[in-house]
């Protein structure tokens, strides 16, 4: 499971729903894997208002992993500054920068394996097996 | 015909030979894939986006999803995330190294996602296992309405949604429908080949807001100078010839009435219901 989802998924038990501390879920015993897809710039551009920026980076640093800037990069940072294509005035390939190449890594390419997604407001667990999460609740929590 | 909603819920039917079948069979996929792109179609997609994946199974659609521009995926390639009931399904969707995140999860238990992530849903051939429960203490509305509520949540403004789904008869086509239009969604319903055996119902789904602003068509997109005069907030206001509560209209109206069910009632004078002043 991506790191991008990670920053998107909540517990989904029904009385966490109100509570805030809810989000993010906390990773425990997590083991990581890299895997290498093709940088989709317009996608980060896309997703990059959406993000969480604070709670991104305490998932980043509970993971171990190198710290993350304290404030989150803006569009503009995410393409290499091209004023010859302006000039020309026509479209071209906007190319990444090594912010967005970076960005990459973090959200698309780190993922959970195996391990535990832990709730901050009721401590429930979710398993992750083989990168799949498993948010089957029983029945009374629901 | 016989309904594999039927004969045993979703997590138990769709076993490792099942599953199996179902992903190697070349007439599912051909079915799954086309309704997928018809979807695809009807999201009306244009740049790369983050896509849900109900009920994804075995990641048939899901390869789709992922899938560049050019090979067919309009605004590909997207990021998506699936999640199904299945685990023998999502086993085989792991053996096919399957680029969206998996979840083992079921979708009548709501939507663990925080507000406005996605910016649209697909849902292939899946809401019409929310159609039955399983257990006394659940029940299809039930299942319904916090899988839609959870969804709404979880769509950004001005978000869509498309469910391809097999209802069994019209009273639970209306089921569905009726429990989308209850979590907010404006839904309409299409159907492909209708009347025929092939025929395929798609539940559309719009969350307002955001850049849809009224222009649901997308005819006027890009125009300048153009005005959407629709407003859907406006349509929904009092009816006409009904007096606003408290408007001197209603009072009278109500003093009209009290006065035939033969209560005592204030004349009524020049000051009745009148506007205050606002005092400084």
């Amino acid at each position: 499971m991506k790191l991008l989802t990670l920053n998107f998924l909540t517990c989904a038990i029904k009385t966490c729903k109100s509570a805030p501390s809810s989000f993010p879920l906390h990773p425990r015993d997590a083991s990581l894997e890299v895997i290498e897809t093709d940088l989709n710039l317009p996608f980060l551009k896309n997703i990059l208002p959406r993000l969480m920026w604070d709670e991104l980076r305490v998932i980043t640093s509970e993971l171990g992993l190198p710290d993350l800037p304290p404030t989150p990069p803006t569009r503009e940072d995410l393409v290499v500054a091209a004023e010859d294509a302006a000039v020309e005035g026509e479209e071209s390939e906007e190319e990444a920068s090594q912010t967005a190449k970076d960005l990459h890594r973090v959200l698309l390419e780190t993922t959970v394996k195996e391990g535990k997604l832990v709730c901050g407001n009721c401590g429930h667990e979710y398993k992750v097996l083989e990168g799949v999460p498993n948010f089957l609740l029983p029945g009374h929590l629901v | 015909m016989s309904r594999p909603e039927d004969i045993l819920p979703p997590d138990l039917f769709y076993n490792d030979s099942e599953s199996r079948k179902y992903t190697t069979s070349s007439r599912i996929q051909r079915i799954q894939s086309d309704m997928t792109h018809r979807a695809l179609s009807l999201l009306d997609l244009h740049s790369p986006s983050l896509i849900l994946d109900v009920g994804c199974g075995s990641g048939l659609s899901g390869e789709i999803l992922s899938n560049t521009a050019d090979d067919g995926t309009p605004g590909g390639p997207h990021v998506w995330i699936g999640f199904d009931i299945s685990s023998s399904m999502l086993g085989v969707a792991l053996e096919k190294e399957v680029e969206g995140d998996l979840f083992l999860a079921d979708a009548g238990q709501g939507v663990p996602f925080r507000p406005g992530t996605f910016d649209a849903a697909i849902s292939i051939s899946a809401i019409q296992w929310l159609c039955n429960a399983e257990t006394s203490e659940d029940s299809p509305l039930g299942r319904l309405s916090r899988f839609f509520g959870g969804l709404y949540a979880s769509l950004r403004r001005g978000g869509r949604a498309v469910c391809q789904f097999y209802p069994k008869n019209d009273e639970q086509k209306k089921m569905v429908s009726q429990a989308a239009i209850k979590a907010g969604f404006g839904a309409g319903l299409l159907e492909d080949d209708e009347g025929t055996k092939n025929a395929k119902t798609y539940l559309v789904l719009t969350v307002g807001g955001g850049d849809l602003d009224g222009d649901i068509t997308g005819v006027v997109r890009g125009m300048d100078g153009v005005d959407v005069m629709a407003r859907p907030g406006v349509a929904r206001g009092a009816k006409r010839g009904q007096e606003a509560k408290g408007s001197k209209g209603w009072i009278l109206k109500k003093k009209e009435q009290m006065e035939r069910k033969g209560k005592v009632v204030k004349a009524s004078s020049k000051y009745t219901g009148r506007k205050r002043r606002v005092q400084f």
